[in-house]
């Protein structure tokens, strides 16, 4: 308990900054005989797992992965969601090139866990509905580390059902970053430029 | 009369913070500042810029030198022992928040590891079907209904509210071995909480290094994911409790 205050514990706390989707689903979705969001959870995880554990190099399977993410996660809207009210002070420019950004900056943290993720199980808990949308829960297990529950906000995003957020042992994926984007902008006199220059920082780091 | 002024001071600078932080008529941006519930973060920055300074010259080298010297096969052993001396403060605050089946669960690892698990150094419970979880008096005074009051980041122990700060004294007045008086009972205790805090910051070192990387703002990150984990372990608990089957039952 000391510990836990002391250094925030858990590894969990990573997992909505860097890890979307971590799975590793030993039956599809259709063979067990799940529908609705379910379903999608199930079946997404079965792609990313079969691209993870695949054969191929690191470069691979990011090509392989890139499309993935971005026809099943909202990262669009999580984006919007993580500038928060700066989303009305940016120049549509600003804006072009914050959503650009937000997509490199996601994809590298993605990416940059991929060889952690080696040997990854999980299974299906519990499904919910949430004002945010349809929660699908999971019990991540890693090779010799405390299982994490880790759950999918999924929902409609311009007419799709898309993964609208993560939230790993409580934290909020969107939340989070958007936490940290709107501190910094507020610390560094609500300049949206600033923050694209931080990110562009960040890639090139 | 220094205590009125004390809390006059902390006031002021508690107003002033908010105001600084604060535009008038932006509603967003106060309701921002409502949510992250911080009002004295000058000060909570201050402590953060000490703590981490300390982690980054003190004890996150010790865990990376531990990490290093002590292999995976022996530093799980002393992680087990130290959970499990822990375990008898878990069991306390299950009772107090009135959850039977939590704190049996709590006592069967407690004797099942002390013995069979040759004082605590194997997690045989858990193969058992008696899960590790994890309990303090700060989860207990939120379950009596205590507020968290706002966010703090102290010194040496990092982010916390009032309620988790008196949760850890609480910890302390619950665990058996705060009251153990004998040749080298202090000499012990410093111990156990050296090496409590190495053992956590070793567990911690890829994550904390991750968020330190990605973050443009860590304090930010620090106290945002500190508030929404602490919600839901809180939020978890307040679940009505699920029967323990132990493994041997199912066989």
């Amino acid at each position: 308990m000391l510990t836990r205050r002391l250094l925030l514990s858990s590894p969990a706390v990573l997992l909505p900054l860097s890890a979307l989707p971590l799975s590793a689903l030993p039956l599809s979705a259709q063979a067990q005989g799940v529908q609705g969001p379910t379903a999608f959870v199930m079946q997404l995880g079965d792609a990313l797992v079969a691209i993870i554990n695949g054969p191929g190099n690191y470069e691979d399977k990011k090509r392989r992965l890139t499309p993935l993410i971005d026809r099943d996660v909202d990262v669009d809207g999580i984006a919007r969601f993580c500038l928060g009210r700066f989303i009305r002070v940016a120049t549509p420019q600003q804006q072009q090139d914050y959503m650009r950004l937000f997509h490199q900056v996601l994809m590298t943290n993605i990416f940059g866990k991929l060889g952690e993720f080696q040997g990854v199980t999980f299974r299906m808990t519990t499904t919910t509905q949430s004002e945010e949308g349809q929660v699908v829960g999971t019990l991540i297990q890693r090779p010799n580390q405390k299982a994490n529950v880790v759950q999918w906000v999924v929902g409609d995003a311009s007419g799709t059902t898309k993964v609208l957020d993560v939230k790993a042992e409580g934290t909020s994926l969107r939340l989070t970053q958007r936490n940290d984007y709107t501190s910094y902008l507020t610390r560094n006199g609500e300049n949206v430029g600033a923050l694209l220059s931080a990110m562009r920082t960040q890639l090139n780091g | 009369m220094l205590p009125f002024r004390v809390l006059t001071l902390a006031a002021v600078v508690a107003l002033a913070a908010c105001a600084a932080q604060s535009p008038a008529g932006d509603a967003d941006a106060l309701a921002e500042n409502r949510a992250n519930n911080d009002p004295i973060e000058p000060t909570n920055r201050f402590f953060y810029r000490i703590n981490d300074g300390l982690d980054t010259y003190l004890l996150a080298p010790v865990a990376r030198g531990y990490r290093y010297v002590v292999p995976g096969a022996i530093r799980r052993p002393i992680h087990n022992v130290l959970a499990n001396i822990t375990t008898p403060v878990v069991f306390a605050n299950d009772v107090l928040q009135a959850k039977p089946r939590r704190a049996g669960d709590s006592m069967m690892r407690f004797v099942i590891n002390s013995t069979a698990g040759v004082g605590g150094l194997f997690d045989v419970a858990s193969s058992l079907g008696y899960p590790e979880h994890d309990s303090g008096f700060g989860t207990t005074l939120a379950l009596w209904g205590v507020g968290e009051g706002p966010f703090l980041f102290l010194p040496v122990l990092g982010p916390s509210n009032p309620r988790d700060a008196a949760g850890f004294v609480g910890n302390l007045a619950l665990d058996p071995l705060t009251y153990a008086s004998f040749g080298g009972s202090a000499t012990l205790g410093a111990s156990r909480f050296g090496l409590s805090a190495v053992d956590a910051r070793e567990r911690a070192l890829d994550p904390i290094d991750q968020i330190k990387k990605s973050a443009l703002d860590p304090y930010a990150t620090f106290r945002s994911l500190y508030r929404q984990n602490r919600q839901s372990e809180i939020d978890e608990q307040r679940k009505p409790e699920a029967a323990t089957v132990p493994a041997w039952f199912n066989h």
